[in-house]
């Protein structure tokens, strides 16, 4: 009959709406849909390792776009230059934490109930836990007085008690049961903070997620090229590029300015590595609002400024030639540094310096420079070591007009020479511009001059705020410990049941189970059993009547919960 | 900035090549104790089964079904202890193996510890460093589990890959001492990467067993299905099932270590470029192999991916450990690029 309904029931396809939410949650929150979304979002993660990501390179991308122009587009639909924000990956990672919840919420009550509630009841046949054993007393109480404390107890009841407050010690809760009765025993567990590891650990997952969430709602980013003896004040106009979050307004930038004193760079002057980098150190003069007093600080890579509750980074640095420009009128359209962008480790440097305000013709120039200048069989210059030892300006130029005017954003970083006239290049006849440090280029056609003035450094600065970083920081050093204590701890339950024999003897029969993986979990039911012997026993051998049957926990996972 | 001790260097370099060596000869004596294991066990096997009742007495443990056939060598899947725990029988040439492991170890340890001090900080900022610590930190990690349990049969695939590693460092990437560069400068490099190349020792031990585990749950099924056995060496080998469980264990610490290594990672990354986390090349890679281990925990308490599947998990993450410590930092561009290729 019963097996007739459930096959009426299985042919019953209609779930009906809320029976579908339901299968559709319990498959969602199920252990086997957890663990194929967590390999779904291994594998969802690669490709952004493979292609190149927006948000750490924008210009790369684009480049990428470009180069690419049949599969660019394709891959750029699927959001794989974007793939830690695409539709994709944040659905899975979204209903990996959803079946999270559901898993941990509902393990979370059954826990706290099971913690308030007493041990569970005693199997009847100790035999089938996966470590049992039993042995009997000797008849008699203990005659001789080589007894431990307690003695031999002499009734059942006796040796429950005895063996509560042994497991008690080793740190289990006990609940003895039946004591009056004829088989009285002690149901004891340990190992509660194995559970609850697990569970800080899953949940502190979920506090790690929010923080990050806060960080990007609430954080910004911004950067500034700094060159020495300029001042960056932490206003919005001050920054060369920045990326407020979602929930970001001005108010919340501290008007804190910091100026660049000075910039050292040390290179490595031994042979092996000739010329590498090995120090750094940006010392700046800070002051924490428009009127207070400049404060001396150091600044190094690894070790950021903390001022105004942003931290500033230093994550480059190079040369900032100071040109002079004279526009073909005389008048001087340009003066001051020029930030160069270093393309290899000698700090051979592009640059490019746009003059809009040169008249009648506005100027522009392109190249490089070169802090130690030479020349190769070639006849091609290249710089021959990174500090400045012959610092020297390889420049072509151009006229025309630079766009600049139209108000549309560019990059200072680039000159589009596509609608400008050439005036002299490395590739025309009369050679480019070709300066050392204190000499002037007079530019073909009348059209003006550049004087080489010095040398600066400049260092770029990465300035950030993350309101959550300290909650990411808490909650993953909480999840770290909750990992340890749910893997290190076993959670057990013992039982310990005595009756008498019938020939008035005392036999004790223990029993173990272990929740989870427990490797220990035969260790321990030997030590419990040698610390009753040693306890009861102490003062007699009898080794063929303590035949002892213990058998090893094998299975992982054994555990048979009630 | 502290003087290159190059002189020291040079001789670090030297004992470097000694320990290589001494790990060779090492990797063949575990591989003869191997070969002549698996042989005296065939000539054993082969006098037992003229006599009945002595092949009930040895085998008696051994095996777990109780099915017996024709032959008694056929049929016995394992001869090795199960909780792994040294036996009293005389095993001279795993012996001699892992003296000489030792030796190479001392060797290595000497060579580590010189290229330390001649560069006047810790040994492990290039990757020429990486291998070599790593290498020293595997062979100490196999070493220290010998003394509690009885590993030697890994001792050919564990000393093997410690000879790859240091031939890895020595020919493919040979790095003279010299100063860090500035974006190393951090004890976070300390903790970072000795926790770091610390879980991948205990990863790499874990690897060797999770493909020994499914050698020999593929040599048993072919076993009980009559077959003959290919693998006569495996013998050695403990059962699928206990290896599974120590791999477990090994992988639950080492595990909690990649998961601090991720964290101080992050920590580190927060300091240098004002960012705990921003999906480098690195990071995404250290992401995606502390995710596949956490699969790898998962599936052993879901029902049906315990056992083989399991054990493949425990491989493709070291897979991805390997192809994040070789290709990733060759080939992929990033902040981590300073490996020192
Ligand atoms: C963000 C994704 C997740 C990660 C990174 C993760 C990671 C882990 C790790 C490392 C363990 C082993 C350590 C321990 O026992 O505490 C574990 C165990 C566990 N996880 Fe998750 N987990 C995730 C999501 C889930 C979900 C969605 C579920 C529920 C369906 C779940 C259920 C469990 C359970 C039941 C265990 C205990 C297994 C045992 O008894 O050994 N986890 N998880």
């Amino acid at each position: 009959m019963a097996a007739k309904d459930r096959g009426d029931n299985v042919a019953l396809p209609a779930l009906g709406f809320l029976g579908t939410l339901r299968w559709m949650w319990t498959q969602l929150t199920s252990m086997r849909t957890a663990l194929f979304l967590l390999l779904l979002l291994a594998v969802a993660a690669v490709p952004g390792s493979l292609f190149p990501q927006r948000p750490a390179n924008p210009a790369v991308v684009t480049q990428y776009i470009r180069d690419n122009p049949e599969t660019g587009p394709i891959l750029d639909w699927f959001q794989l230059f974007d793939v830690y924000s695409s539709v994709w990956f944040s659905a899975i990672y979204l209903l990996l934490f959803i079946s999270l919840i559901g898993c941990v919420i509902p393990r979370a009550i059954a826990h706290g109930r099971a913690w308030r509630s007493k041990p569970p009841r005693t199997p009847s046949r100790l035999s089938r836990m996966p470590v049992h054993g039993s042995f009997a007393l000797p008849s008699g109480s203990d005659s001789q007085s080589g007894g431990q404390a307690g003695g031999r107890p002499t009734s059942p009841h006796a040796a429950v008690v005895d063996a509560a407050a042994l497991l008690k010690k080793r740190g289990y809760r006990v609940d003895v049961r039946d004591e009056q009765g004829s088989q009285p025993s002690v149901g004891a567990e340990r190992g509660f903070l194995k559970e609850l590891g697990n569970l800080v650990f899953h949940l502190s997952l979920i506090g790690v997620l929010v923080s990050v969430a806060v960080g990007g709602l609430f954080g910004y980013r911004g950067q500034k090229i700094v060159v020495e003896g300029e001042t960056f004040v932490n206003t919005l106009v001050g920054y060369d590029s920045f990326t407020p979050g979602t929930n970001f307004s001005e108010d919340n930038l501290d008007p804190y300015s910091i100026t660049l004193e000075k910039f050292d760079v040390t290179f490595d002057r031994q042979l092996t590595h000739y010329g590498q980098p090995i120090d750094f150190t940006a010392t700046m003069s800070t002051k924490t609002a428009p009127g207070a007093e400049p404060e001396q600080r150091i600044l190094k890579v690894n070790e950021p400024l903390t001022i105004g509750g942003t931290s500033v980074y230093l994550v480059g640095n190079g040369y900032a030639p100071v040109v002079t420009v004279r526009d073909g009128d005389g008048n001087i359209a340009h003066q001051g540094p020029v930030v160069s962008i270093p393309q290899d480790g000698l700090f051979t440097s592009l640059m490019v310096l746009k003059v809009p305000d040169a008249r009648p013709e506005q100027l522009g120039f392109v190249g490089f420079f070169l802090p130690t200048a030479a020349i190769d069989e070639n006849g091609v210059s290249f710089s021959r070591d990174p500090d400045p030892f012959l610092p020297q300006l390889n420049l072509n130029s151009y006229y025309g007009d630079l766009g600049l005017d139209d108000g549309e954003p560019q990059n200072v970083y680039v000159l589009d020479t596509d609608t400008l006239t050439e005036l002299n290049s490395r590739n025309s006849e009369a050679g480019g511009i070709v300066l050392d440090a204190g000499e002037t280029f007079e530019l073909p056609e009348g059209k003006g001059s550049i004087t080489f003035d010095g040398l600066r450094r400049y260092a770029a600065l990465d300035i950030t705020h993350d309101p959550a970083e300290l909650g990411a920081l808490v909650f993953s050093s909480l999840a770290l410990a909750g990992l340890s204590a749910s893997l290190f701890i076993g959670r057990r339950r013992v039982w310990i049941r005595a009756a008498s024999g019938p020939d008035g003897r005392v036999t004790v029969e223990y029993g173990l189970l272990a929740r989870g993986e427990d490797h220990r979990l035969a260790g321990e039911g030997a030590a419990i059993e040698k610390l009753l012997r040693e306890r009861w026993l102490a003062d007699t051998i009898e080794h063929d009547e303590n035949e002892t049957a213990h058998v090893g926990a094998s299975a992982p996972g054994s555990g048979k919960d009630n | 900035m502290q003087n290159i001790n190059q002189t020291l260097g040079q001789y670090s370099e030297l004992f470097m090549l000694l320990a290589a060596l001494a790990y060779t000869a090492a990797f063949l004596a575990f591989t003869w104790d191997l070969v002549k294991s698996s042989r005296r066990i065939r000539e054993m096997e082969a006098g037992l089964a003229e006599t009945a009742e002595e092949r009930q007495l040895v085998l008696a443990g051994a095996v777990a079904g109780g099915k017996r056939g024709k032959s008694a060598g056929a049929l016995q899947g394992s001869t090795a202890d199960d909780a792994m725990d040294y036996q009293g029988e005389k095993r001279s040439a795993a012996r001699i193996a892992v003296a000489l492991t030792v030796l190479a170890a001392a060797v290595h340890a000497v060579a580590v510890v010189s290229r330390g001090v001649a560069a006047g900080r810790v040994p492990w900022g290039n990757m020429y460093e990486f291998c070599t610590t790593g290498g020293l930190v595997v062979a100490v990690v196999f070493l220290l589990v010998l003394t509690r349990k009885d590993l030697r049969f890994l001792g050919t695939f564990v000393i093997g890959l410690v000879v790859v590693m240091l031939c890895a460092a020595t020919i493919g990437f040979p790095t003279p001492v010299a100063n860090l560069v500035p974006a190393l400068q951090s004890y976070w490099l300390i903790i970072h990467v000795s926790v770091a190349v610390a879980a991948s020792a205990l990863f790499t031990l874990t690897f060797a067993m999770s493909v020994l585990q499914l050698l020999q749950a593929s040599r048993v099924a072919r076993l009980a299905a009559g077959g003959g056995d290919r693998m006569p060496f495996m013998r050695l080998v403990p059962s699928a099932l206990s290896l599974e469980n120590l791999s477990y264990r090994i992988n639950a610490i080492a595990f909690v270590l990649w998961t601090f290594t991720l964290m101080a990672g992050a920590i580190w990354a927060e300091k240098a470029w004002g960012r705990y986390w921003g999906w480098d090349t690195k990071e995404v890679w250290t992401f995606v192999i502390w995710v596949v281990y956490a699969g790898y925990l998962h599936a052993r308490a879901t029902r049906g991916w315990t056992g083989t599947r399991a054990a493949w998990l425990s491989i493709v993450g070291y897979l991805c450990i390997v192809f994040n410590f070789t290709i990733v930092n060759i080939y992929f561009s990033g902040l981590h690029s300073y490996a020192g290729v």
